[in-house]
């Protein structure tokens, strides 16, 4: 570990997945360049530009209100749901610039789903829960099967197994967002936004979704919001810092493989944040 | 540092005086609210109970099957109100067929596609004023302009142009209540939908109608109740104090139920009267079988939904 004896605050013990091995990004499947994001006249992001690796985590930390969920919402534009969001700069998705007027926000969400904060499973059974959004997208194969093995991935089958037909929200919450996980995959979309999944859930709960995460990497790009450093240190390959400029403006302070970003900061209010001092 | 072995402190925990006022004034509240339903509910139960005791004395089947009112009718005890029933539910049944689909449509516009713009706000006001509106206005209106529209012979004075007028009446009403259903919807559930790459359309088609249905059906009830009791607007506009037959297709002329018993009250004989509070009878039997299938409908709809 990197830290000094006269450091007053707690390092994160980053246990890297690649211990000792040189930690490596993959190339990219998202660009943000100079991505500003506004909510009618209020700048809430400013001119953040970073990468999101290829088939690897993404962690998104820093203080509340800095502007993590605008930007993830951003990336399948979901922001086009909130009366006055307007995104400037250019997010490219496998090259392609999402916000250009010729591309459905639609096609974007399929390719790029999203797991929200607070689990919101439809008020429909289990397995129609799965089902539906795979529907939707044109799935014309046998439901049954589809139902058993997206919860399967989601390591949920076991526990739902003799009540499918029961509401998703007679679940628990940490099952709910298993389930709101499993409906996400049943579209199989290539990149999964995750806003502090885990933000709800018991330290078991979590770490299963942690877990599951760590999984679904191999097949999905996955970008996550969370305030859990040790969570963020746990999964994550990248780690992007945000924090609030002098104007209360959100702004992105260092994107770095996650085991540097922890051990070796390049910016001294990384360090502090990472180490507790921030304000 | 804490002594972990310090003995535990008992204490007393008395009601303490601030809570016996918030308590008392709770108990008035409550009291209150008791005494206004109990108000409502006996003013309402002695308008039954004495229409009842007026009615019960001519009650039969003539009044569901003989379409004559007339003083001799009356007198042999003989008169019914076949027309006004089939006229009354002809009405209901053009008004819902016009007002129920485009209502719950301009609900669902200015809540889950209109942009926030004057045009939608300046839409919205008058939506809401238009429920503001004394009924006999519709009634001039159906007369100025359906009336006209469909010639001031036969056809004007059809239950078209009846039926249409009270869909307009009833119309802002269901609007308003679908709009505060899907306002009611969680936001949350149309993100999630959202985000599995679904359509406006099929978000609001397979979530959020579902989930608001209940309440929109809600408001549909209580607007086609009202639509079956008016009486000024459908006069305004064409109805007929009396119509020798049945009407048997939209086309026709008739006369309502509630404008029959309106006619019957007017008459001199003794029997008039029990006829007349006997035709209520009919109509709340009607309203309460109308209510009855609309509640059937919200309950099936709201299976649908698993909260
Ligand atoms: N729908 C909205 N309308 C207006 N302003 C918004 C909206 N959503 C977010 N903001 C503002 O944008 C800024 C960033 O908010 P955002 O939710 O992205 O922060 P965050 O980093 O996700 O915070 P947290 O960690 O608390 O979730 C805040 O100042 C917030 O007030
Ligand atoms: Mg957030």
């Amino acid at each position: 570990m990197a830290a000094t004896a006269s450091d007053p605050g707690t390092r994160i013990n980053v246990q890297t997945r690649s211990a000792g091995d040189q930690p490596t990004l993959n190339a990219p499947i998202i660009t943000l360049r100079d991505v500003t994001i506004s909510y009618g006249s209020f700048d809430a992001v400013v001119g953040v530009s970073c990468d999101i690796p290829e088939h690897q985590i993404t962690a998104m930390i820093g203080p509340s209100g800095c502007g993590k969920s605008t930007v993830l919402r951003s990336i399948n534009r979901m922001n086009d749901l909130v009366q006055g969001a307007r995104v400037k700069g250019k997010i490219e998705y496998h090259g392609v610039d999402i916000n250009s007027p010729s591309i459905d926000p639609v096609e974007v969400r399929k390719r790029i789903g999203m797991v929200f904060q607070k689990p919101n499973p439809f008020p429909k059974s289990i397995s129609e829960n799965i089902t539906w959004g795979a529907q939707i997208n044109g799935f014309k194969g046998n439901k049954k099967e589809l139902v058993e093995s997206t919860l399967r991935r989601a390591a949920l089958w076991d526990e739902v197994k003799d009540k499918l037909d029961q509401s998703g929200l007679s679940l628990s919450g940490g099952q709910q967002q298993r389930l709101c996980i499993a409906r996400t995959l049943a579209v199989n979309p290539d990149v999964i936004l995750m806003d502090e999944p885990c933000s709800a859930l018991d330290p078991i709960s979590t770490l299963r979704i942690e877990e599951l995460m760590r999984d679904l990497a191999k097949q999905y790009t996955i970008v996550v919001v969370t305030h859990n450093m040790q969570q963020a240190a746990r999964v994550s390959d990248q780690t992007i810092f945000y924090s609030l400029s002098e104007k209360r403006q959100g702004m992105l302070i260092e994107a770095s493989p996650t085991q540097q970003l922890f051990t070796k900061p390049r910016d001294q209010r990384t360090e502090d944040y990472i180490t507790g001092r921030f304000g | 540092m804490t002594s972990i072995s310090a003995p535990p402190v008992r204490i007393a925990l008395p009601t303490s005086p601030q809570l016996q006022r918030r308590k008392t004034i709770g108990a008035i509240w409550q009291a209150v609210f008791i005494a206004a339903t109990v108000f409502a509910a006996l003013v309402l139960g002695t308008l039954l109970v004495r229409i009842f005791v007026q009615g019960v004395g001519a009650l039969d089947t003539d009044l569901f099957t003989q379409r004559f009112i007339s003083n001799a009718a009356i007198e042999r005890g003989e008169a019914g109100y076949l027309t006004g029933i089939v006229s009354s539910l002809w009405l209901v049944l053009i008004a819902a067929l016009f007002s129920i689909p485009v209502g719950i449509g301009a609900a669902i516009y200015l809540e889950e596609y209109a942009p926030d713009n004057w045009f939608t706000r300046v839409v919205q006001i008058n939506v809401s004023n238009l429920s503001g509106v004394p009924s006999v206005v519709y009634g001039l209106l159906g007369l100025g302009v359906l009336v006209s529209f469909f010639g001031n012979d036969f056809l004007g004075r059809s239950l078209w142009a009846g039926g249409i007028t009270l869909g307009l009446l009833i119309l802002p009403v269901i609007i308003i209540a679908s709009q505060e259903a899907l306002r009611a919807v969680p936001l949350s559930l149309r993100q999630g939908a959202f985000a599995l790459g679904a359509t406006p359309w099929q978000v609001t088609w397979h979530h959020v109608l579902p989930a608001a249905m209940s309440g929109v059906l809600t408001g549909t009830i209580l607007s086609i109740s009202r639509a079956l009791g008016e009486t000024a607007p459908v006069l305004v506009a064409g109805a007929a104090l009396f119509v020798s037959n049945v009407p048997t297709s939209p086309g026709a002329t008739y006369s309502p139920l509630p404008i029959q018993v309106f006619d019957a009250l007017g008459r001199p004989q003794a029997e008039a009267k029990e006829f007349a509070a006997a035709g209520i009878i009919v109509m709340m039997t009607l309203l309460i079988a109308l209510n009855l299938i609309a509640i059937i409908l919200r309950e099936r709809a709201s299976r649908r939904v698993r909260w």
